[in-house]
């Protein structure tokens, strides 16, 4: 029955490997465009502007209110629609096809960046305002100042509810399988039918999940041990 | 914006709603009872049963909800012994694989909300418990199970937002819950703005009824720190 898994002409394991990869190329895709929308949200509900207050306020409450397979569906059957509609607005007119692994970065990346704006907003809060005065009494410009001091220990504050967010985001890739893109849980879920040994490969799919996330969980240990290397102790 | 298919969709996907807040209550109170059990087990000074615990909660917070409907949906009936067992009848049905799944996962999550909060009761109080002559069952049942629960609450209210979000998950394994349902109204129609508005404002109610409850409940829970009228 293992041989099922293996590398073999007759085994899955070189497609779960694939499946494998192609699950944490759409995690780090998302998550990083989950850190981009993060900022953006965060700089929003930070900011004096009350429209941009609201708007990253409905974004944040929209997002994780509903489920996680909505915002696929409607990235799955929608996106499409947009892209071509916003690639006409610039004067291009054919269609745009989003491909799977696009669609699935955008929808993962729109939930974790909800996520990760509320930690990034916690993160930029708890940097005291007494530093950021101190900095511009210094003489230094707001970018300078941006880049020194907020952005360097927002990182180290961030660290530990970034590492959470890793975990949701890595999890929520799994959803993607609906929309028929070649990662893990589509590997899986097409071994299982062709083989009939549903059991067999819905196990190996849960502990090549575990594994990632336990490696995830050490590197984000050790991210947070080299970024507080400077900090003493309590 | 097709606001009359919206209007029209909404019967059709709250039909869909009674099922969603059976999978929420039934695996909620479920849940419960196994995290409960699993937050004991956890606490009780027995390394066997403490590894075991801990693995159980290891496996199903580090893999994702869909892998484990897919188990317990697909991979059980796979065994001759489960569907041979008096518990195939229920384990063939959808609606019990996505129970079981779900209380597991929440029970998982809960179980060491409920640790936590049991750990940060003083110990001072069960001292004091046990100097007044209650018995440590006694003792747990009047003094640390309460505080813990009422500490518990908010950690508690975050795992009822994602169990009503969780729910939607059932979709996959063919029923017909509201988010089954608007996947299925989308490809027929193709409004798919319209309906995902729909199907989300009903998930955003739900959520926002059960961050209300779970505050009620708080609110309860804590009259000392209520302002004296």
């Amino acid at each position: 029955m293992l041989e099922l898994l293996s590398f073999g002409p007759n085994g899955w394991g070189g497609q779960l490997l694939m499946g494998t990869a192609m699950t944490v190329a759409v995690a780090v895709s998302a998550f990083a465009f989950g850190i981009l929308v993060g900022s953006l949200g965060a700089s929003a509900k930070l900011s004096h502007s009350l429209a941009l207050n609201v708007v990253a306020d409905v974004y944040t409450t929209i997002v994780r209110g509903i489920p996680e397979l909505l915002v696929i569906y409607l990235l799955f059957f929608g996106g499409s629609g947009v892209a071509t509609s916003i690639a006409a607005a610039f004067g291009y007119d054919g269609r745009v096809d989003l491909n799977a692994f696009t669609i699935g970065v955008l929808a993962v990346g729109l939930i974790s960046g909800a996520y990760s704006t509320e930690v990034i907003r916690g993160a930029v809060q708890s940097v005291p305002f007494g530093q950021i005065e101190a900095a511009r009494a210094c003489g230094m410009s707001r970018w300078l100042i941006l880049r020194r001091v907020l952005v360097p220990q927002t990182l180290r504050f961030a660290l530990p509810g970034l590492g959470n967010v890793w975990q949701l985001t890595l999890k929520d890739t799994a959803l993607v399988s609906v929309t028929a893109l070649a990662e893990l849980m589509r590997i899986t879920h097409l071994a299982a039918g062709a083989t009939r040994q549903p059991f067999l490969f819905y196990s190996t799919a849960a502990v090549l999940y575990l594994m990632l996330t336990t490696i995830s969980t050490a590197f984000f240990n050790r991210a947070e041990i080299s970024a507080n290397r400077g900090v003493r102790r309590a | 914006m097709n606001w009359q298919l919206m209007w029209d969709s909404l019967p059709r996907m709250l039909g869909g709603l009674s099922l969603t807040l059976q999978l929420i209550v039934g695996s909620l109170a479920l849940g419960a009872l196994v995290a409960f059990g699993v937050a004991l087990l956890r606490l009780s000074g027995n390394r066997v049963v403490e590894t075991l615990a801990a693995a159980y909660v290891f496996v199903f917070r580090g893999t994702p909800l869909l892998v484990q409907i897919f188990l317990v949906y697909y991979g059980l009936g796979q065994f001759e012994f489960i569907r041979d067992s008096i518990l195939w009848p229920f384990l063939r049905e959808p609606y019990w694989c996505a129970i079981l799944a779900l209380t597991l996962n929440t029970g998982a999550y809960t179980s060491e909300v409920l640790r936590g909060a049991i750990l940060s009761v003083p110990q001072g109080q069960v001292e004091a418990a046990r100097a007044c002559g209650m018995s440590r069952a006694l003792a747990f049942r009047r003094i640390v199970l309460p505080v813990a629960i009422r500490q518990m609450l908010p950690a508690y209210g975050n795992e009822v937002i994602l169990m009503v979000k969780a729910t939607s998950l059932a979709s996959t394994i063919t029923l017909m819950e509201v988010t089954g349902i608007a996947r299925r109204m989308i490809a027929q129609t193709f409004a798919v703005f319209e309906l995902f508005i729909v199907a989300g404002a009903i998930y955003l109610v739900l959520n926002f009824i059960a961050t209300r409850l779970i505050k009620f409940a708080e609110w309860r829970l804590t009259p000392y720190l209520r302002a004296r009228a």
